[in-house]
């Protein structure tokens, strides 16, 4: 059984693992269609078109989708590998242990926003940055740049009070809990924590970073805490909606899944607390 | 190395979204005069040694289809792939995740965080 677990509380072979697995992933080519997928998606979705990935109800169970993909093809690589998952509201400065050079290795350096250190830093040639949109080739961030903030528990409390899912217009300009989660309203989630890790976190080609998969993977988990706070409140829209995935559509690139298929994780793992 | 641009990249995904796109312009929803209105203008100038332009896309042009935005930016020439949020706001490839008020201010903030570096074609390995 799958158990996607706080990052704080791998062991060290529990990180050894998940990461040689990611760089194996990154050597056979594997790696980057998942950021070429991420990025097709990330560029395609517009609020007044159609939008599948990102500004949309389908927000949730599409990168939930995404993400089982990515922690299948982990596991193809080493079967005892799940995806970890990081509480920003919890380890939410650059001393994190996420950020040693035995999981994901520091900030960038001031100079070019190049990481030094740890599995995925330039030295050592083992993680090139080829899907990308400028020339840049190596692997950046700037934890915290300009004294920004990740959001607070509080935050994260005052958005999972939130019992509607998804409201009309169903995109940025949304009320409910996809849109606030997501941070293109309101105190601003998701969107924040691509942007106070910085470097190609910041931009269309955000799963460059492997720290996309765990800050998503906490994402996904609050996703699920929400859904145990608010049995009664459904995925929305339910049903003919222009331009939008409703309940029982079919998401793209898959088209053999819908958003109902993805409300219940348990059947592909859980978490290690209770939800 | 391979390259391919971005609008083959996205592939299947950008042509069904393009063609909805133009439907909900030619529909009665899209009868657009307030949106072409409120369009930001145009500015070309050099910011930090690097000459940013913005402007309106040449007609069923580049930008067509898979953003749906009409807009087009460049940073040295080279298109910065740009999109507007519903409230107005703007994000590009570069800030996908952190709106701003105008296109300009877009590109000075994507020559900031360039540091130097050229706009490439989505390139890959």
């Amino acid at each position: 059984m799958t158990v996607r677990k706080n990052q704080a509380t791998l062991t060290a072979d529990e990180k050894r693992r998940f990461v040689d697995a990611l760089l194996e992933l990154k050597r056979s080519g594997r790696y980057d269609t998942f950021v070429t997928t991420h990025n097709a998606f990330i560029m395609g979705d517009t609020d007044d078109g159609d939008r599948v990935g990102h500004r949309s109800p389908s927000f949730l169970p599409w990168h939930r989708r995404f993400l089982l993909e990515f922690e299948a093809a982990l596991k193809s690589v080493d079967p005892t590998v799940t995806l970890p998952y990081w509480d920003w509201t919890a380890d939410r400065t650059s001393r994190s242990s996420l950020w040693a050079p035995d999981l994901l290795g520091g900030t960038g350096r001031a100079r070019d926003g190049q990481v030094t250190d740890g599995p995925f830093a330039r030295v050592g040639n083992r993680w090139p940055i080829t899907v990308r949109v400028d020339g840049r080739d190596f692997l950046r961030r700037d934890l915290g740049a300009g004294g920004r903030q990740l959001p607070t528990r509080a935050e994260v409390d005052s958005v999972l009070a939130m019992e509607t899912y998804d409201t009309a217009p169903w995109n940025s300009a949304s009320d409910g809990f996809r849109n606030h989660l997501e941070g293109w309203r309101g105190v601003n989630l998701h969107n924040r924590v691509h942007v106070w890790v910085g470097g190609q976190m910041a931009t269309g080609v955000s799963p460059n970073d492997p720290v996309f998969w765990l800050h998503h993977a906490f994402v996904d988990k609050l996703w699920a805490d929400w859904q145990a706070r608010h049995p009664g409140s459904a995925y929305l829209p339910a049903a003919g909606t222009r331009n939008v995935v409703d309940l029982h559509d079919t998401m793209r690139p898959w088209n053999d899944v819908t958003p109902a298929d993805m409300l219940d994780h348990t059947p592909h793992y859980t978490f290690d607390t209770a939800a | 190395m391979s390259s391919i641009t971005r609008r083959r990249a996205l592939g299947v995904a950008a042509g069904a979204a393009g063609a909805v796109a133009v439907l909900a312009h030619a529909g009665p929803a899209g009868a657009a005069a307030p949106r072409a209105a409120a369009d930001p203008a145009s500015f070309d100038e050099v910011y930090q040694g690097r000459r940013i332009r913005g402007g309106p896309a040449h007609g069923g042009g580049h930008h067509g289809g898979h953003h749906g935005g009409g807009y087009a930016v460049t940073v040295d020439g080279r298109e910065l792939h740009v999109m507007r949020n519903a409230d107005g706001t703007w994000i590009s490839v570069i800030h996908h995740y952190e709106p701003v008020a105008t296109p300009r201010e877009l590109a000075r903030a994507a020559v900031r965080e360039l540091r130097g570096a050229p706009l490439v074609p989505l390139a890959l390995g």
